[in-house]
């Protein structure tokens, strides 16, 4: 299996070096703000090892204009910038050839610098390739993206949603292990809003109808009740929560709970 | 009152598809044959549409989201009212259902008012404000309506 591996991957590299193209990679456009420094970056793919007589060659086409000028040249181990065109003592090379990087650093940029840039590199014998450009756009102030600030605010009031509905689940989970405690009125409102069909048969307000749900709550919580202790503590602590302010329950109620936990609390 | 909750349901839906028309349709203001905002500036020459994106203008972005919010608003609502009609208490209040339609109302209002400050003067006098603006407008009062509907509805059996 190794070895079948290893036999393709020789035969792979073999034809790939027969069919080398270089590949030039340039960003697609650079947005930079009027007096920043800008740096364009040129990198490329080549099969080859990256030979010492690579070169690099940078031409600038202004908006609006037909041809495109030579503003940079790396060759022969040695940089030539510009010294003559629109771009002299503001081009800088900070690209590292060996490292197949040929970018160039062009400082205090203005409104007619926008336009776009070449990048060719070159490395021997691997010479058949593309250029690639950048588009340079400078602007007086960097405009929001579309998009950004409309999807920030849709992602902030959702998000504040979210955490709303989900603290009032953990408050209605922690209340019911009674690690915290409500006051009653704000917690009988409450239990009107939409929770689960459990709850609808449970909640009830102070008209007297305490009996009849009474023996709907027994039958909730004899099957909740299964397991010992903390079920009935549960029990217990809802009992008095919901319903009218009185903290005992009716003995109608009282006895219908004591069938899930016979005598675990007496009154 | 089984009249009043028909009433109730249809005027909800009206809210949701005027909040969905004024959100999608590109025609906040109109010039001519062509249309501009909330999406798109398109014009319409030599019998094609033409359609780039809008200015990135921070308000613009603004008023999307806000409209946006309130359609998802309205249609949270609207599922929230359809659980609440089969789990609710007799006698009890659309709280949440009230809440969420008073939230898409006041996002709408904010929607509309940022959209009619900061849009841009007439250019001459063929420019109008196109159907979705008005729609904007006229989904707040019937939201805010609607809300307080619910506020006030109690579900009897």
């Amino acid at each position: 299996m190794l070895s079948v591996l290893a036999l393709t991957s020789v035969v792979l590299l073999g034809i790939a070096s027969q069919t080398t193209a270089i590949v030039v990679y340039t960003s697609w456009e650079r947005h930079a703000l009027v007096g920043s420094d800008v740096r364009l970056s040129c990198s490329f793919f080549s099969w080859q090892w990256t030979s010492p007589d690579v070169t690099f060659s940078w031409h600038y086409r202004p908006d609006g204009a037909r041809d495109s000028v030579a503003i940079f040249h790396y060759g022969g181990g040695a940089p030539y910038v510009d010294n003559k065109g629109p771009f002299r003592d503001r081009l800088e090379f900070v690209g590292n050839p060996s490292r197949r990087d040929g970018s160039i650093l062009i400082k205090n940029v203005d409104f007619g610098d926008n336009g776009t840039f070449t990048c060719d590199a070159k490395n021997p014998p691997d010479i058949a390739g593309r250029p690639s450009s950048v588009r340079l756009l400078v602007f007086e102030k960097v405009p929001v993206q579309a998009g950004v600030i409309t999807g920030a605010i849709i992602g902030v009031v959702l998000g504040l949603l979210i955490l709303v509905v989900a603290i009032y689940y953990l408050m209605r989970f922690l209340v019911a292990r009674r690690v915290f405690s409500l006051s009653m009125s704000k917690h009988g409102k409450k239990g009107k809003g939409k929770e689960g069909s459990q709850q609808k048969q449970a909640s009830f307000g102070c008209d007297g109808s305490g009996q009849a749900e009474g023996g709907s709550i027994r039958e909730e919580e004899t099957g909740v009740s299964q397991r010992e202790e903390i079920g009935i503590v549960e029990q217990r602590a809802r009992a008095p929560e919901w319903g009218c302010l009185n903290p005992d329950p009716s003995p109608g109620r009282g006895s219908g709970v004591g069938e899930a936990g016979q005598g675990s609390y007496d009154h | 009152m089984l009249a009043i909750l028909l009433a109730t349901l249809v005027l909800h839906l009206t809210d949701l598809i005027i909040l969905f028309v004024s959100t999608c349709a590109n025609a906040w203001r109109r010039h001519g044959d062509a249309s501009y905002d909330l999406w798109y500036d398109c014009t319409q020459n030599n019998g094609g549409y033409h359609c780039r994106g809008t200015s990135d203008a921070d308000w613009l972005q603004a008023v999307q989201a806000l409209m946006v919010l309130a359609t998802i608003f309205c249609l949270i609502s609207f599922i929230i009212f359809l659980c609440q009609l089969f789990t609710l208490v007799k006698g009890g209040r659309f709280f949440f259902t009230a809440v969420f339609q008073v939230l898409a109302s006041l996002f709408v209002m904010s929607g509309a008012i940022i959209y009619t400050v900061m849009s841009p003067g007439w250019k001459d006098d063929s420019e109008n404000y196109g159907y979705a603006f008005v729609l904007a407008w006229l989904a707040f009062p019937l939201t805010l309506i609607s809300g307080f509907i619910y506020i006030v509805l109690r579900k009897k059996e």
